[in-house]
């Protein structure tokens, strides 16, 4: 095994790490701030895909067509936020669960109803096509350091507005104690639609990036969702250093798993570990601590 | 107040269903079993197989209901049961085994092992981390299934031999497997009364309303739990063993996480912690397949606009529709 096979590897599992990160953030978000599980965020990355391959076959300037994805994402996630999610908040975890998974299958369906059952394809811009060399004898697609870089920015993005601003402080004190926020007069209903709206976003950028590297269909968002679900679980719910480093960990130890297993213990077995390991890895962190590596008591 | 009986071992106070609705109740659903039972008869093998398939969901409901309504243990993997109880019916037979008093019970074997040792991580968690986990775990279990290559990985197989009840009696035959799903539906509704009604099942509602309280007494939810989930899963499993036998076809989608939301949909549908609401809520919801998917190949788009609407609007389901009153549990 070369050296630069295994960095290969290790960028893979860092960029499939920042993809289940975009889609743990808003999760935890969502359950932290809004006290909501959203089984429809997958739907949101699915809903990126699309309109990035839709919007790319209306304009060539990819920057526009991102832009442009955004947008639309985020217009579908306020409207479902406005007249769906926003009686959730109050209702208890089994009705917001049936809620937002009766969304998730019928924005899975409408997309089917609009752009039919086959996978669309989106192509990445010209510019982004090619490979760089990142080391002596190594190529790595640019495309792909494109998703880690704008994974990374996200993330970013994200922290600075949770960390420097006005609206970030009053989102932490939200997840904190939403009561006293609201009578401190911070408008709370505004608030949440915007945290809905941050995270819809977040996991429609993963959409967005994933789009010409994958086919793009129906459902493609749900496993990433069970995914990152199992990150946050993992990483403590309502915690984002939580979610940041179990999603790394969880992207490494599943692409290196792929690799590794089959080799040591046989195909079949190797498979089904591999398909298996980040599964028991929640399992055994639950075992040790029920509400995560980063997370306070489970509510 | 009355003192608890039996016959209703739920535990909405019983004096706020008005008796005549209560008896409203009861015509409702003798008159469903009547129909059941009476549909196999007619020897039109489509309406037969939707009588087994309402008993099989119905079972695999009433078998989640446990958790949900009378646990408070919202569960998102409920399928993965059901796909146990589906693959053993459809492994069993290239061992040569055919006999179903050795795959159900092989079946609700496999399932209540596998439930008791996922059973017993979840449990330490609960609330939103419960649900989590046991979607991460069916999850798990799907991926397995998806990875046994020799068995057809994400496509799956078809079922290499009917299971047989004994003699010339086959699963296979719709009418033998209808008529055997209604049996085993009306034995678990008889079980499941039992176990809420139990001592371990009342530890269990008391849980669900309140944990502080019962420890404070003495008491740890965990074994009482643990015990309902592993009956839990293994008649989810019998139910997949049925399901096996009626679509003739053995793959991992019958463990997917829609199929558990479908389960989920199917006992709030009919509404929680009353047995007979989600058999109500299961019928339902096949006969509603049926309806949208004659009218329209989009029936999962409505299937999920009726679900928000059933949540967002009506909040009592199709047993509180009929009696008057809610079920409780859940979250």
């Amino acid at each position: 095994m070369s050296a630069g096979l295994l960095l290969e590897q290790a960028f893979n599992g860092l960029q499939l790490g920042m993809i289940v990160f975009l889609m743990a953030v808003g999760a935890t978000l969502a359950f932290g701030v809004m006290n909501l599980i959203n089984l429809a965020h997958g739907s949101m990355l699915m809903l990126g895909a699309y309109f990035i391959a839709a919007a790319a076959a209306w304009t060539s300037v990819f920057p526009l067509a991102f832009a442009a994805a955004v947008l639309m994402v985020a217009a579908v996630a306020l409207a479902v936020e406005l007249v769906i999610i926003k009686p959730l908040y109050r209702r208890g975890h089994l009705d917001q669960v049936l809620a937002t998974f009766g969304v998730s299958i019928a924005l899975n369906e409408g997309v089917i109803m609009i752009w039919g059952r086959e996978a669309v394809y989106a192509s990445p811009p010209s510019w982004l096509e090619g490979a760089v060399s990142i080391g002596p004898g190594f190529q790595y697609p640019l495309y792909r350091l494109a998703i880690t870089a704008v994974a990374s920015a996200a993330g970013l993005g994200l922290w600075l507005l949770l960390t420097r601003t006005r609206l970030g402080m009053r989102i932490r004190a939200g997840a904190e104690k939403g009561e006293m926020i609201g009578a401190l007069g911070v408008n709370v209903g505004a608030m949440f639609s915007g945290v809905f709206v941050i995270s819809a976003v977040l996991a429609a950028l993963g959409g967005i990036m994933l789009g010409p590297l994958i086919a793009v269909q129906s459902g493609m968002g749900d496993p990433l969702l069970i995914l990152a679900l199992a990150v946050v679980v993992i990483g403590g719910v309502g915690s984002l250093k939580g979610a940041l480093l179990a999603s790394l960990a969880v992207g490494l130890l599943d692409t290196f798993g792929r690799m590794a297993w089959p080799a040591l213990c046989g195909e079949l077995i190797g498979n089904i570990v591999a398909n298996a390991s980040v599964y028991i890895l929640m399992a055994l962190v639950i075992a040790v601590r029920p509400a995560g590596l980063f997370g306070v008591a489970a509510r | 107040m009355p003192a608890p009986s039996l016959r209703e071992p739920d535990d909405a106070p019983p004096e706020d269903g008005p008796g005549s609705r209560r008896r409203l109740l009861r015509a409702v659903l003798f008159a469903l079993l009547l129909a059941a039972l009476a549909v196999p008869l007619l020897g039109q093998p489509y309406y037969t197989k939707l009588v087994a398939r309402m008993a099989i969901f119905a079972i695999a409901a009433l078998s989640l209901d446990l958790l949900v309504g009378y646990g408070g243990l919202v569960s998102f993997g409920h399928a993965a049961f059901f796909g146990i109880g589906v693959y053993t019916a459809g492994l069993l037979p290239m061992l040569g085994i055919r006999q179903a008093v050795v795959i159900v019970p092989a079946a609700a074997l496999a399932g209540a092992l596998v439930g008791c040792v996922t059973g017993a991580v979840s449990l330490r968690a609960s609330g939103l981390y419960f649900i989590f986990i046991t979607l991460a775990f069916a999850e798990m279990i799907f991926y397995i299934a998806q990875g046994l290559r020799m068995f057809g990985g994400d496509d799956g197989f078809r079922l290499p031999a009917a299971t047989l009840l004994g003699g010339e009696l086959s699963l296979g035959h719709p009418v033998v497997l209808a008529y055997t799903m209604i049996g085993l539906l009306l034995v678990f509704i008889y079980a499941g009364r039992r176990i809420a009604a139990s001592r371990f099942g009342q530890v269990v509602v008391a849980a669900r309303d309140d944990e502080g309280k019962l420890r404070a007494i003495g008491l740890s939810p965990f074994p009482g739990r643990l015990l309902l989930y592993t009956i839990a899963s293994a008649m989810c499993a019998v139910a997949g063993v049925g399901f096996a036998n009626l679509v003739e076809y053995v793959s991992p989608a019958s463990m997917s996480w829609i199929q558990s939301g479908e389960f989920l949909f199917m006992v709030i549908l009919g509404s929680a912690a009353t047995l007979v609401g989600p058999v109500l809520g299961a019928a339902a919801y096949v006969g509603l397949e049926q309806v949208l998917s004659s009218w329209t190949e989009h029936w999962m788009f409505w299937l999920g606009v009726i679900l928000v609407l059933r949540v967002l609007l009506l909040r009592q389901g199709l047993y509180g529709l009929i009696t008057g009153r809610r079920g409780a549990g859940g979250a």
